[in-house]
C-alpha cells in the first residue's frame, strides 16, 4: 500500500493545495511541502526497512485489477533503482517547494496543483510495472509541466511551453504504438492479452520486428533524456520555465528518459538494443561534445546551465549502452548526482533572476563582492559540474568512462575530452556571473536563510556522493547486475 | 604513531571547512590563528611519523593505512587509503613544513587583504589536496589530489578576481594543467581494463608480470601519465600557463607554483617509476622533455622584466632537470632535487613578495635598484636563495643536487653527453639570469623608495628557508640512503672521458661562466645588454624569448580561436534551425492553402468539381 500513497499523496495534497491556495497562498505552500516531504520519508523508511539487500527483486508490490478485459493491471512495484529515482525525485521536490516560496506570488495554488500533479507522474512513472500505467503516467507528467512553463514562464513561455508538448507528445505516441504492437505481438505469440512488464520480457520477436518496436521506445525515451539532435526543445523550455519547473525538468524528467532506456529498452528488446548500441553510444558522445560546446557560446546564464544537461546526460546515454557493470552503475550514479547538482545551479540561476531581473551574464559579473556565499555555492556547483574528483558527479562520469573504454576505446577517449569541455563552459559561467569587476551596481541580498538551508544540503549530498557513494551503489547494483546477464539464447 | 597518518590531510581540510563556512565572520586573528595552527600541525604530525618512521621502519618499508571503500563495482574498488614509504614519506615532510612557514609569512602578508579567510581556505584545502595526492594509495585517490591541487592552484591564481586578467590567468591554469589531466584519465582506463586494478603497488606488480619491457601498453600507459604530468609540472608543451600563474599572490606562487603543486608531475613518475623503466621510449622522452624544457625555459627567463616571471621560468627550468633525472632513471636524485628546490624557490619568492611589497606593487627589476642597504633582509636571503638556484659551488644546497643530477645525466646508461651537455648549458643560463635579477635589483642605484618593511612572520620564514637553502645539501647522502627503500638506485654505466669530479667542475664553471656573464652585462657595465638586444638577431631572439617561443601564439590560433569560433557561431545551435525550418514550411504550407479558402462561390463549385472528376478517374482507371 505504500506505493500507492506515493502516488495518491501528491495528487489530493495538489488538489487541496488548490482549494486552500485561493484565500492562503501560503497555506499551498505548506500543504505542498508537507505532502512532499511525507513522500520523501515513506520512500526513506522503505530504504532502511531494505538496506540489507534484495534489490533487484520488487521487494513492494501493488497489483489491482484495472481493464481486466484488455489485461490492463494497476501494478505498482519498486527495486533498487525505482527507489533510488524516487528518493531524488522527492529530494528535488522538496527543494523546488522551497525554491517557490517567493517566487511564485500568482496563482499558488493552482502552481502546487501542478507541481504536485508532476511529482505524482514522475513517481508513477518510476513505479508502474503495467506498461500502459506507465504510458499514463508518462502523458501524466506532461500536462501540469505544460502548465508550469507557459503560465509562470519567463518571456518566451508561450513558445517554449508548445515546443515541449509537441516533442514530448509526438514522441510519446510513438512509445504508444511501440506498446500496442507488443502487446498485440504478445497475443499472437501467446494468446494472452497483457501489459505485464514480466510477462512481455520475455516475448518472442522477430528481429526485425523488434527493432523498429525498440526504436519507438527508444525515440520517446531519446527526446527526454535528451539525445543530440532531438535535443532542441530543452534549452528553451529549461530556460524559460520558472525555477522549480526547471529544476524538475533537469533533475527528473530527464531522468525519466534513461529510466526508461535501462527498464524497458534494455530488458525488452536486448538483441535490438545490442545491435543499436555502437550507434547510442556515438549519440551519447556526440551529445557530450556538442552539448559542451553549446554551453560554452551562451550569454543567457540559465540557458548556459540548460545545455549542460545535453552533455551529462549524454554520458548517460553511452553508459547505459556501454552495458556493463562499470558503466550502467557509473550512468545510474550520473543521473543521481546530475539531478543534484544542475538542480543546484538552476535554484541559483532562479534566485539571482528573481533579484536581479535578468539571466544575461553580460549584465553581471562581479557578483562576488555583492553576494559572497551566493557566489561561493555557483562555485561549489559548477566544479561538481565539471566533474571534480570528490563530488559525486565525478564518480559517475568517471564509471561511465572506465564501462566505456572497455568496449570502444575511441568513444571513451572522446568523451574524456567532454569532460575537458566542461571546464570551458563551467569557468565561464563563474568568471561572467560571479568574478571580474563589478560594474552594474547591483544591490541584492545575498541566500536568506531559507536558501542557504537548500544549497547546504544539496553541497553535503554532493560531497556524499563524491565520497561514500557505497550505499547508493549498492542499492541499484543488483538490478544492474540483471541486466548484464548473459542474455537467454546467446 | 602511524595511525596518525590521516591526519595529516584531514586537519588542513578541517580547517579549510572551517575557514569556507565560518570564516567570513571570525576576527582576522582567529582566521589566522586557524589557517596557520592547522597546518603547524599537520607539519608537526608528519615530523613526528617521520621519526618513528626513522625509528623503527614499518614491515617491507612501507604502512599503509585504509580509511574506506570509496567505490565498489564489480572488480573496481579503490579505497580511500594512504601508502607511506620512503618517497611519500620524504614529500609529505618538505609539503607540510615549506607550507607551514608559507603560511605564517601569509599571516602578516595578506594582513590588510579583503579576502584574508578566503585566502587560508583555499590554501588550507591545497595542503590537504597535495598530502592526499602525495599519499595516495591508488592512482584514483591521486587523482583526486590532483585536481584538488589544480582547483586550488585555479582559485587563488583568481583570488583577486575583480582583475579579468587575473582571472584569464587562472583559467588557462586549470584549462591547460587539465588538458594534461585528461591524458592521465585516459591512462587510468587503459591501467585499469589492462592490469584490473589502480592501485599504485599492485599495478606495477601486475606490469611487470603482464606486459614486459617495451610492449606497447606499458608504453601508451607510461606515455598518458606523462601528458598528465607535463601538465601539472609545467613542461614542454604545457608550460605556457605557469608564467602567467604569477598573478596570484606571492605566497601562492611561492607554494603552489614553485615548491610544491608543480613538482607534482615529477613525484607522479617517480611513484609510478615501473611503468616509465617498462617503456624505455617514453623514459627517453621524459629525459628530452626535461633537457628542452630547462634550455627553453632558461632563455626565457634571460628576457623578461618581471621579478616573479623570471622566478616563474625558472621553475620551469628547474623542474626540468628533475623531468631530466627521472628520465635518466635518477630517482632519488629527483627528488632530492625536488627539496632543495622547493627550500630555494619558496624562499626566492617570499623574498621577491618583501620586496614587491616595499615597492608598492613594483614587479618591474628595471624600476628596482640598490635595495642591498635599503632591505638588508631581503638582499641577504635573496642572495641565498639565488646562490642556491644558480648552483654557487660546494656552498649551496642547490649545487648538490643539480650536480648529482648532471652527473647521471652523463653516467646512466640511459643518459647521454647531449643530456649532460643541455644541463651544463642550463646551468650557465641560470646562473646568468639569477645573478642578472640580483644586480639590477639590490645593486645601483636607488630607483624606488622603499615604503614597507618586514615584521616577524615574515623574516622567520625566509631565514629559516635561507638556512634549509645553504644546509640543504648536506642531507643529500642520507636522503638518497633513505630514498632506495622505494626507489631503485641509478644504473651506472659510461665511467671514463670524464669522472664524477670532472663533471662538478664542469658544474662550476658553468655557474662561474653565468656569474661572470652576468657580471659584465648587468653590474659592470649595463649598456652591453641594451646593446646586445638592440642588435637585430638580439632583439628578434629578445621577444621570442620574451613571449615564451611563440607557444602562447600557436595555441592561441590553434585551439582557443578555432574553439571560441565554433561556440559564436553556434550559438543559436543548428540543429534547432532543422526544427524552426520545419515549423516554418508548415507554416508557409498553411498560409498557400489558406489561399483556397476565400468565401467566393464560383471557387468552391470549381474545387468540388476539379475534385469530383480527379476522384473518378483515379476509381475508374485503377
Amino acid at each position: 500500500m505504500i506505493l500507492f500513497w506515493l502516488i495518491v499523496i501528491p495528487l489530493v495534497a495538489g488538489i487541496l493545495a488548490w482549494v486552500a491556495g485561493h484565500h492562503r497562498p501560503l497555506a499551498a505552500r505548506w500543504i505542498a511541502l508537507i505532502a512532499v516531504s511525507l513522500d520523501f520519508a515513506l520512500t526513506l523508511s522503505l530504504w532502511a526497512r531494505n538496506f540489507h539487500g534484495g534489490w533487484h527483486t520488487w521487494f513492494e508490490q501493488l497489483d489491482w485489477a484495472w481493464i481486466p478485459s484488455f489485461g490492463i493491471h494497476f501494478h505498482l512495484a519498486i527495486d533498487g533503482l525505482s527507489l533510488l529515482l524516487l528518493l531524488l525525485t522527492f529530494f528535488l521536490g522538496i527543494l523546488s517547494v522551497l525554491a517557490s516560496w517567493t517566487e511564485i506570488t500568482e496563482a499558488t495554488g493552482f502552481f502546487h496543483l501542478n507541481l504536485l500533479w508532476i511529482l505524482a507522474g514522475i513517481a508513477g512513472v518510476f513505479l508502474a510495472v503495467d506498461l500502459f500505467l506507465f504510458y499514463f503516467a508518462w502523458e501524466l507528467m506532461l500536462v501540469p509541466m505544460y502548465f508550469l512553463i507557459a503560465i509562470w514562464g519567463h518571456e518566451n513561455r508561450t513558445y517554449a511551453a508548445i515546443k515541449f508538448f509537441i516533442f514530448t507528445q509526438l514522441s510519446g505516441l510513438l512509445m504508444l504504438l511501440a506498446i500496442l504492437a507488443l502487446y498485440f505481438l504478445h497475443h499472437a505469440a501467446t494468446g494472452i492479452y497483457t501489459f505485464e512488464y514480466e510477462q512481455l520480457l520475455n516475448t518472442p520477436l522477430a528481429p526485425g520486428v523488434a527493432m523498429w518496436i525498440m526504436l519507438g521506445f527508444f525515440v520517446a525515451f531519446a527526446v527526454k533524456l535528451p539525445v543530440v539532435l532531438l535535443h532542441t526543445w530543452l534549452p528553451d523550455a529549461h530556460t524559460e520555465a520558472p525555477t522549480a519547473g526547471s529544476v524538475i525538468l533537469a533533475g527528473l524528467l530527464l531522468k525519466t528518459g534513461a529510466y526508461g532506456m535501462l527498464r524497458f529498452v534494455l530488458p525488452l528488446f536486448p538483441d535490438s538494443a545490442h545491435r543499436f548500441a555502437p550507434i547510442a553510444m556515438a549519440l551519447g558522445v556526440a551529445g557530450i561534445l556538442y552539448g559542451a560546446i553549446l554551453a560554452f557560446g551562451q550569454t543567457d546564464l540559465k540557458r548556459l546551465v540548460a545545455y549542460t544537461s545535453v552533455s551529462h546526460l549524454g554520458f548517460v546515454l553511452a553508459g547505459i549502452f556501454a552495458w556493463n557493470d562499470l558503466a550502467l552503475q557509473g550512468a545510474v550514479m550520473t543521473m543521481i548526482c546530475h539531478g543534484i547538482s544542475t538542480g543546484a545551479l538552476f535554484i541559483l540561476v532562479g534566485a539571482l533572476q528573481q533579484r536581479t531581473h535578468t539571466r544575461e551574464m553580460e549584465r553581471m559579473g562581479g557578483l562576488w563582492t555583492v553576494v559572497p556565499r551566493m557566489s561561493g555555492a555557483a562555485l561549489f556547483f559548477a566544479l561538481a559540474s565539471l566533474g571534480l574528483p570528490g563530488l559525486g558527479d565525478f564518480v559517475g562520469e568517471f564509471l561511465v568512462l572506465l564501462g566505456l573504454y572497455r568496449v570502444n576505446i575511441l568513444l571513451a577517449i572522446l568523451a574524456t575530452l567532454g569532460v575537458l569541455a566542461a571546464t570551458f563552459y563551467a569557468l565561464r559561467l563563474v568568471q561572467r556571473a560571479f568574478h571580474g569587476p563589478e560594474t552594474h551596481g547591483w544591490q541584492i541580498a545575498d541566500l536568506v536563510p531559507r536558501e542557504g538551508l537548500v544549497m547546504a544540503v544539496m553541497i553535503l549530498a554532493l560531497l556524499w556522493l563524491g565520497l561514500y557513494p557505497k550505499p547508493v551503489l549498492d542499492t541499484f547494483q543488483p538490478v544492474m547486475a540483471r541486466l548484464e546477464q548473459p542474455l537467454p539464447g546467446r | 604513531m602511524f595511525d596518525l597518518l590521516w591526519l595529516v590531510p584531514a586537519i588542513p581540510f578541517a580547517g579549510a571547512l572551517l575557514l569556507a563556512t565560518l570564516g567570513s565572520r571570525m576576527p582576522r586573528k582567529a582566521v589566522a590563528a586557524v589557517g596557520v595552527c592547522t597546518i603547524a600541525a599537520s607539519a608537526i604530525v608528519s615530523i613526528l611519523i617521520a621519526v618513528a618512521f626513522l625509528a623503527a621502519p614499518p614491515p617491507g618499508g612501507a604502512y599503509t593505512q585504509v580509511l574506506w571503500t570509496w567505490i565498489d563495482v564489480g572488480s573496481f574498488n579503490p579505497r580511500i587509503a594512504f601508502y607511506l614509504d620512503a618517497l611519500s614519506l620524504v614529500m609529505m615532510v618538505v609539503v607540510t613544513f615549506v607550507s607551514f612557514l608559507i603560511h605564517l609569512y601569509s599571516a602578516e602578508f595578506m594582513e590588510g587583504d579583503e579576502g584574508y579567510s578566503r585566502f587560508f581556505a583555499y590554501m588550507n584545502l591545497f595542503v590537504a589536496s597535495m598530502v592526499t595526492l602525495l599519499l595516495a594509495d591508488n592512482l584514483l585517490l591521486l587523482y583526486l589530489g590532483w585536481e584538488g591541487v589544480g582547483l586550488c592552484s585555479y582559485l587563488l591564481i583568481g583570488f583577486w578576481y575583480q582583475d579579468p586578467v587575473n582571472g584569464r590567468a587562472a583559467r588557462k591554469a586549470f584549462i591547460v594543467t587539465r588538458a594534461g589531466d585528461t591524458a592521465m584519465a585516459i591512462g587510468l582506463f587503459l591501467i585499469y581494463h589492462s592490469l584490473g586494478t589502480l592501485g599504485i603497488q599492485d599495478l606495477m606488480q601486475r606490469a611487470i608480470a603482464q606486459w614486459g619491457v617495451g610492449s606497447s601498453y606499458a608504453i601508451a600507459a607510461a606515455a598518458l601519465l606523462l601528458g598528465g604530468a607535463v601538465g601539472k609540472s609545467a613542461q614542454l608543451p604545457l608550460q605556457t600557463w605557469l608564467p602567467d600563474a604569477m598573478a596570484g599572490p606571492t605566497p601562492t606562487s611561492a607554494l603552489i607554483h614553485a615548491a610544491t603543486m608543480v613538482t607534482a608531475g615529477v613525484y607522479l613518475i617517480a611513484r609510478t617509476h615501473v611503468l616509465f623503466e617498462l617503456a624505455p621510449p617514453v623514459q627517453l622522452a621524459v629525459a628530452i622533455v626535461g633537457a628542452a624544457t630547462l634550455l627553453l625555459a632558461g632563455c626565457s627567463a634571460l628576457t623578461q622584466w618581471d621579478i616573479k616571471r623570471v622566478l616563474a621560468y625558472s621553475t620551469i627550468s628547474q623542474i626540468g632537470y628533475m623531468f631530466l633525472a627521472l628520465g635518466v632513471g635518477a630517482w632519488s636524485a629527483a627528488i632530492f632535487h625536488f627539496m632543495t628546490h622547493a627550500f630555494f624557490k619558496a624562499l626566492l619568492f617570499l623574498s621577491a613578495g618583501i620586496i614587491i611589497e616595499a615597492l608598492h606593487h613594483e614587479h618591474n627589476i628595471f624600476h628596482m635598484g640598490g635595495l642591498r642597504r635599503q632591505l638588508p633582509v631581503a638582499f641577504w636571503t635573496f642572495l641565498a636563495g639565488g646562490c642556491a638556484l644558480a648552483g654557487l659551488p660546494l656552498i649551496t644546497a642547490g649545487y648538490y643536487s643539480k650536480d648529482l643530477i648532471l652527473w647521471h645525466a652523463w653516467n646512466s646508461p640511459a643518459g647521454s653527453v647531449v643530456l649532460w651537455a643541455a644541463g651544463v648549458v642550463g646551468v650557465v643560463l641560470t646562473s646568468l639570469y639569477t645573478f642578472r635579477v640580483i644586480f639590477l635589483v639590490f645593486f645601483g642605484d636607488v630607483r624606488t623608495p622603499v615604503s614597507k618593511r618586514p615584521g616577524l612572520p615574515i623574516r622567520i620564514p625566509v631565514w629559516i628557508l635561507a638556512i634549509l637553502s645553504i644546509i640543504g645539501g648536506y642531507a643529500g647522502p642520507p636522503l638518497l640512503t633513505f630514498l632506495k627503500t622505494a626507489l631503485p638506485a641509478a644504473l651506472e654505466s659510461r665511467a671514463g672521458a670524464l669522472t664524477e669530479t670532472g663533471s662538478s667542475a664542469v658544474t662550476a664553471l658553468a655557474f662561474l661562466t653565468g656569474f661572470g656573464l652576468a657580471w659584465l652585462f648587468f653590474l659592470s657595465k649595463p649598456a652591453r645588454a641594451t646593446a646586445v638586444a638592440a642588435n637585430p638577431v638580439g632583439s628578434v631572439l629578445h621577444r621570442f624569448w620574451f613571449a615564451d617561443w611563440g607557444f602562447d601564439w600557436l595555441y592561441d590560433h590553434l585551439f582557443v580561436q578555432p574553439v571560441l569560433w565554433i561556440a559564436r557561431v553556434n550559438r543559436g545551435d543548428f540543429v534547432d534551425a532543422f526544427y524552426t525550418g520545419l515549423s516554418r514550411l508548415i507554416e508557409w504550407t498553411w498560409r498557400i492553402l489558406r489561399l483556397t479558402e476565400n468565401g467566393q462561390l464560383r471557387w468552391y463549385a470549381a474545387g468540388i468539381a476539379v475534385g469530383s472528376v480527379v476522384f473518378v478517374a483515379i476509381v475508374s482507371f485503377l
